[in-house]
């Protein structure tokens, strides 16, 4: 049986990683070597690395993150943010990661989605969907609708059609982030999550508003998630992997548990 | 040496990366003389089967790796690597594979989520050198939209299961092949490629 993943997410800025990471041995806190490392040993399915960085300029810099991080990492990983060319794949896949993940850039031009698909494999192309509630003024119902440059700016597109139009061109999986509970702690958007994972037939990915190992089963049973995209209470150790991964066996959830997380979660 | 043919854009780093840290010296190369040389070969799983053998043909590899299969040379598929063994896929249906291992690659059935992408369980089905001291039921990395479907029930050596009965571990002589991830599969992956390191030299 194929096993609901669990992957930590980690943003970057210039290099290194940024928001609260709280293990209290590391020797240089927001290495993302050492960070992916010990979310490895813990037991974490994937990663993904979100870059953050603000400036065009240094944006080079992800490359070299990537190729750091491969030579360490037996795991998948994924890396997003701001990547609009076939160029700037082709360096990442070289220096080792698995997949990209595209947001902004597929929506200004959906054809990207079929290039990087056709190029690469579709197993290499998440795309990314950012999505808030918002009510039409017109139709006079609230929809939801999707977002791009990291939240910004409103695309008035439908987040349902939108999947399923990524789905068509291509797209292996697709990254879901719920505006309206990201940052909250308060749970998963569950009915929006449900609601995709229902209506495309390529694996979902949850994101925003882990706050309780509640909110892990929730989003992978009711939700329908295929995995959980998690930050701040792994970062902050609200909760470790191997406890999340426990909470979720006993739930009834598969989940890969390896020898080194069982131990570290019985400790 | 240890040749990991570079037919397509991807990550061939890690694979290149894990035999290192077994201690292999491993070239990435689309050079014929260099795969022939080499003591095994590894085709990586990136890309599309039609892209693939393009590409293979393009930079006459083709020769180089059937020669090798005909001199018992051990050679690895992993994912489309393992595809590109069989003649045929629906993948690319006007594209003919390098018919090593008799059977086709069939599209994953929609009645699960494709891509299968994930981690899933492999129950070995009988006993074999690649298979040790990996318990069944071991969790690997899979991603991946075609399967294949060998003639021959004795070439599986382990299996998957997606709705569909997926052959996770395919061998025929010293050619061997893998849908999963090896690595990127943590210690299960590790364990296969170090099974495999010590079978290419029994």
């Amino acid at each position: 049986m194929l096993a609901k993943r669990i992957i930590p997410c980690l943003d970057v800025q210039n290099g290194q990683v940024v928001k609260g990471i709280h293990f209290e041995d590391l020797r240089q806190v927001g290495d993302p070597v050492e960070l992916a490392q010990r979310y490895e040993q813990e037991g974490a399915d994937e990663l993904v690395f979100l870059d953050i960085t603000a400036s065009y300029e240094q944006r080079g810099t992800m490359v070299e993150v990537a190729e750091k991080v491969a030579q360490e990492l037996t795991i998948p990983f994924t890396v997003g943010g701001g990547i609009n060319t076939t160029q700037q794949v082709v360096n990442l896949l070289k220096a080792g990661a698995d997949k990209v993940s595209i947001n902004t850039a597929a929506v200004i031009n959906p054809e990207l989605i079929r290039e990087l698909a056709d190029k690469f494999g579709s197993q290499c192309v998440v795309v990314a969907i950012d999505v808030k509630r918002t009510w039409d003024r017109i139709t006079h119902r609230s929809y939801w609708e999707v977002f791009i440059k990291g939240g910004r700016t409103p695309t008035g597109k439908d987040a349902l059609s939108w999947a399923q139009k990524v789905e068509q061109m291509g797209a292996g999986e697709i990254l879901l982030t719920s505006m309206d509970t990201d940052g909250t702690q308060s749970g998963y958007d569950i009915s929006l999550t449900r609601k995709i994972s229902e209506e495309v037939n390529i694996p979902v990915i949850a994101s925003g508003g882990a706050g309780r190992l509640e909110h892990l089963s929730a989003i992978l049973r009711e939700g329908k998630a295929d995995a959980a995209l998690v930050a701040s209470i792994f970062h902050y150790r609200k909760f470790t992997i191997p406890e999340a991964k426990l909470f979720l066996q006993k739930k009834g959830i598969l989940v890969r548990m390896n020898d080194d997380g069982a131990s570290l979660a019985e400790n | 040496m240890i040749a990991i043919v570079n037919y397509g854009i991807g990550n061939l780093f890690s694979v290149a990366q894990a035999l290192k840290k077994l201690g292999e010296e491993v070239v990435v190369t689309n050079d014929p003389s260099v795969i022939e040389q080499a003591e095994a070969i590894i085709l990586p799983g990136v890309g599309s089967f039609g892209e693939a053998m393009k590409n293979l043909e393009e930079n006459q590899l083709i020769p180089a790796i059937v020669n090798g299969a005909n001199q018992k040379k051990p050679i690895l598929g992993i994912c489309l690597g393992l595809q590109i063994l069989f003649s045929q896929s629906q993948e690319a249906t006007q594209q003919s594979g390098l018919s090593l291992i008799p059977g086709e690659v069939r599209k994953l059935p929609p009645t699960n989520k494709v891509p299968h992408i994930g981690w899933n369980q492999v129950s070995i089905l009988e006993e074999s050198p690649l298979g040790e001291g990996i318990a069944s039921g071991e969790f690997f990395y899979f991603a991946h939209s075609y399967y294949v479907v060998p003639e021959k029930e004795e070439n599986v050596v382990a299996i998957c299961n997606y709705n569909v009965v997926i052959p996770a571990m395919i061998k025929q002589g010293k050619i061997a092949g893998v849908q999963f991830h090896p690595e990127k599969s943590s210690t299960g992956g590790i364990q296969f490629l170090k099974n495999w390191q010590r079978w290419i030299r029994e």
